[in-house]
């Protein structure tokens, strides 16, 4: 999902959530204890729960509720840092713990509890500060009353208390009980940002412990008393349907329990993974592989590109971008070319459900609480209040576990259901590799007019490839009535560079392939396609591309100064080793700003080689700069591993790619030194998950181009197209 | 029935013996600190040690195990103190976290036999563990920092 995407809408949602976020000062409380008396029975309030996203027990430590998924982005760590800088309990005290699902936890701009579009930090920036702000006041108030001084007297330093005059001091814990019968302030001012603590730190990660022994619980680490495994056997085709299944030799299977058609296939049902595992190879299954039994990846090619050659509906349109082709000087056409990409997480899908007459219990690592609960709820024939959503850790999320139909949760229950047991669904890796969802494929054709200068004068770009949000509740909010879907045009209609004649257009085709966001969504085409192109018209006009970048970007001055201490640090212009090549790119996605300069070399077999990445970012004010170069140095490695080594693909409506032998990821040996510069900034923060995707195909291509003279217009880059003997540039 | 030591303790399960170690130690043994990630030796999730080598736990039967030594993460320390995991924490390695038992039970092997290593000799015996979330240059960080903390608690 898209911060960007979505900011348009963005005003009517603010009116919203402002709504929510005004009563939720004193109406959110965290639903299970809210049964438990709080009032008049001081001796036994076993905590001080001054709102939903905190909690301080008697032993003084801290329990921060995290209303957003810890997926590796390590928002365990800066949501606490926002509650904490004005809350100021002693850090060592502080626990995280994930929401349960209660409108209280909403996102703040898109009004579901999700985890999404780069926007934690976005999001949460006031209310968490708010959050942590409101308990501090009433634990000053606590001790005050108690020691029968005025509050204004009070300070606190590392969860204590204290009144200097007096010499008095409480710590958080010894106030548990008085705090608790009192009202939440209505006015709840917060620091200036000059006197943050906490913010801007590089404070040390709270998860890493438990990710160094073993302790971390992710969804596959879930276990419930009785529960049993499950396996899917799922159609080949996307889309199809069984006919007939002969399930005789998998029951012969030690520990295999059940076979059971489900709406998604046929589910293995067994005592543990092995045997439900062992079962699935020996099922006889006869698919109905329905009308996509034809799909084939190079057909799509040409009829994309086909498509491309006549314009679609306008996305963006200003100047006369006919008339200004028609009288430039050079014009210049390029067409490129994305596949499709799994998000392939480190941990597979799975999902435990604990199924009951009257109630359903989840146990996953989620991106998308409310909607998983309310389509969960709706298989299970329940009241969504009565499914309970417990947030595990996330092997990796990347947009994967944020499904708008809630597909691995959805097929869980319907497991579930005919398990008459707790279950845990598991997916293997080819099972996630070929299971669909991904990013689609893209082919983004440009047409530029150039004066005698050699400046752009006009750029036309046509897009073709599936709508993400088609079908779900989101078209609501991304599709214009045009038909338009912002997701798909991102980065591309929203071009930073001023040239004054533009247009850009989209074809949405329907193919039964299912799609969905996948880290940094319509920017992970645009920034490749874009950039890339500029570079082209860049040495068309024979400008060098950082300086035509510069020029066209006078009016963007964040963008301008990531632009310009990227080539600073990469030493632009400056002599390389011979055979390296030095590309640049800037892309802003998710209200972000970054550059990166790529040094590469490509051997005599085509062989790719990354020396160097340097990468600029202007996210806003960090609350955690340790974070956000963590975020970028894997944002850069998730981009090298789609322009270098992934795609889905399919013949006869299969999918080629199975496991990591044909799915490679980046390994440790192909892993550049990465540098990170964060530009300081005071404006408020913007994503961090994200935005440093999108530059890093078109640094590498424009790189090998500098290094080689040969353009890479398709992904992932093919050795095969760039091997032979070369002249050395150097 | 099949018997070996899970991190210094004998333990027998009665697991078909070609059932792969990796789901033992899970399923049977309720370990869950060691990672299942492709379930073909190609990512490194599983990673844990036989005997003192690292293996590749999704694809080593349980056979192979029967009367040997198993160390998984839970083993390589009862309180955080070794060296790996100690300069993971400094350097703060993991993002999701899922591969990182994998890692550091690869580069405990590798600093066994070559306390010093160098970028090449990390990047040779690393490339078998796959990190989605892209910490290799951490990685990389926090071996070179355990093979100065091994030192320096040697030398203390």
């Amino acid at each position: 999902m898209s911060a960007t995407s979505t900011r348009t809408h963005r005003r009517d949602f603010l009116k919203t959530s402002a709504a929510i976020g005004g009563g939720l000062c004193i109406a959110a409380y965290i639903p299970e204890l809210a049964a438990r008396p709080l009032k008049n029975q001081a001796a036994v309030v076993p905590f001080f729960i001054p709102n939903a996203f905190v909690r301080i027990a008697l032993d003084d430590s801290v329990t921060i509720i995290a209303n957003h998924s810890e997926m590796g982005q390590g928002i365990y760590t800066s949501l606490p840092m926002l509650l904490n800088e004005e809350l100021e309990a002693d850090w060592s005290k502080i626990k995280v713990e994930a929401a349960p699902v209660d409108a209280a936890y909403n996102h703040t701009v898109f009004g579901i509890q999700m985890t999404g579009g780069s926007t934690t930090t976005p999001s949460e920036w006031e209310r968490f500060r708010k959050m942590g702000a409101m308990a501090r006041l009433m634990l000053i108030d606590a001790a005050a009353q108690k020691w029968s001084v005025p509050a204004s007297e009070c300070s606190v330093e590392k969860g204590v208390v204290v009144h200097e005059a007096s010499a008095r001091k409480a710590t958080y814990g010894s106030l548990v009980a008085a705090a608790s019968q009192l009202k939440p302030p209505t006015d709840i001012p917060l620091k200036d940002p000059k006197q943050f603590t906490l913010i801007g730190k590089p404070v040390r990660r709270l998860d890493t412990p438990s990710k160094t022994n073993g302790t971390a619980q992710f969804g596959l680490d879930v276990r419930v008393p009785g529960m049993l495994f499950a396996l899917v056997a799922r159609p080949p085709v996307f889309g199809g349907k069984v006919v007939s299944f002969d399930a005789s030799e998998a029951l012969k299977i030690k520990g295999v329990r059940a076979v059971e058609q489900i709406p998604s296939g046929v589910a293995v049902i067994a005592d543990r993974f092995w045997p439900a595992k062992l079962g699935r190879e020996k099922l006889k299954i006869a698919w109905d592989d329905g009308e996509n039994a034809k799909l084939s990846t190079s057909q799509m090619l040409a009829d994309f590109s086909k498509q491309s050659a006549s314009p679609g509906t306008i996305a963006k349109k200003t100047g006369d971008p006919s008339a200004a082709l028609a009288s430039a000087a050079k014009t210049i056409t390029a067409e490129y070319d994305v596949p499709y990409l799994a998000h392939a997480m480190m941990e597979p899908l799975n999902c435990v459900v604990d199924l009951r007459a009257d109630s359903c219990e989840l146990w996953t690592g989620t991106q998308f609480e409310t909607i998983d609960r309310a389509n969960a709820a709706q298989v299970a024939g329940l009241p969504p209040e009565k499914v309970k959503v417990n947030t595990t850790l996330l092997g990796g999320g990347f947009g994967r576990r944020a499904n708008p139909a809630s597909d691995f949760v959805v097929e869980a229950v319907h497991v579930a259901k005919v398990a008459k047991a707790p279950v845990k669904v598991i997916w293997t890796r080819e099972d996630d590799l070929a299971g669909g969802w991904y990013r689609p494929m893209w082919h983004d054709r440009f047409v530029a007019g150039l004066d005698a200068a050699g400046n752009p004068t006009a750029w036309t770009h046509t897009i073709v490839g599936q709508s993400i949000t088609a079908g779900t509740a989101f078209a609501a909010y991304t599709i214009n009535k045009e038909g338009v879907d912002s997701t798909s045009v991102e980065g591309a209609a929203d071009l930073l560079y001023g040239i004054p004649n533009l247009q850009v257009d989209l074809h949405s085709p329907k193919i039964g392939v299912p799609v969905q966001w996948w880290r940094s969504v319509g920017h992970s085409h645009t920034g490749f396609s874009v950039e890339s192109f500029f570079d082209e018209v860049a040495h068309a006009g024979g400008k060098d591309p950082y300086e035509l970048r510069r020029a066209l970007l006078a009016n963007q001055p964040r963008m301008s100064a990531v632009l310009n201490l990227v080539a600073e640090k990469a030493g632009w212009g400056k002599p390389l080793p011979p055979g390296r090549g030095r590309g640049i790119a800037t892309h802003f996605s998710f209200d972000s700003y970054v550059a990166q300069v790529i040094e590469a070399s490509v051997e005599k077999d085509g062989t790719v080689r990354v020396h160097r990445v340097i990468c600029a970012v202007d996210c806003g004010r960090t609350v955690n700069p340790d974070i956000v170069k963590a975020q970028m140095e894997g944002g850069i490695i998730f981009g090298l591993t789609a322009a270098m080594k992934t795609e889905i693909t399919l013949e006869n409506g299969r999918v080629q790619q199975h496991n990591f032998y044909a799915y490679p990821m980046l390994r440790m040996f192909e892993s550049p030194e990465i540098e990170v510069h964060i530009v300081p900034s005071e404006q408020s923060p913007t994503g961090v998950g994200e935005p440093s995707v999108p530059p890093v195909a078109p640094a590498l291509a424009n790189a090998i181009f500098a290094a080689t003279g040969k353009r890479v217009r398709r992904l992932p880059i093919r050795a095969s197209d760039l091997a032979g003997e070369r002249e050395v540039k150097s | 029935m099949t018997s070996f030591f899970l991190n210094g303790k004998s333990v027998t399960v009665d697991d078909d013996p070609s059932t792969p170690l990796l789901w033992v130690i899970r399923d049977s043994l309720g370990l869950t600190g060691t990672k299942f990630g492709c379930g073909m030796a190609l990512c490194g999730a599983c990673t844990v040690h036989l005997d003192g080598n690292a293996i590749r736990s999704c694809v080593a039967p349980l056979s192979r195990a029967a009367g040997k030594h198993v160390t998984t993460i839970e083993g390589l320390s009862s309180d955080l103190s070794h060296p790996l995991q100690r300069a993971w924490i400094e350097v703060d390695v993991p993002q999701c976290g899922y591969c990182q038992s994998g890692q550091i039970m690869s580069a405990a092997v590798l600093l066994k036999e070559n306390p010093k290593p160098t970028d090449k000799d990390i990047d040779e015996a690393m490339s078998g563990n796959i990190c989605r979330c892209g910490t290799y240059s951490r990685i990389r960080r926090a071996i070179h920092r355990a093979a100065e903390i091994a030192v320096e608690k040697r030398a203390s």
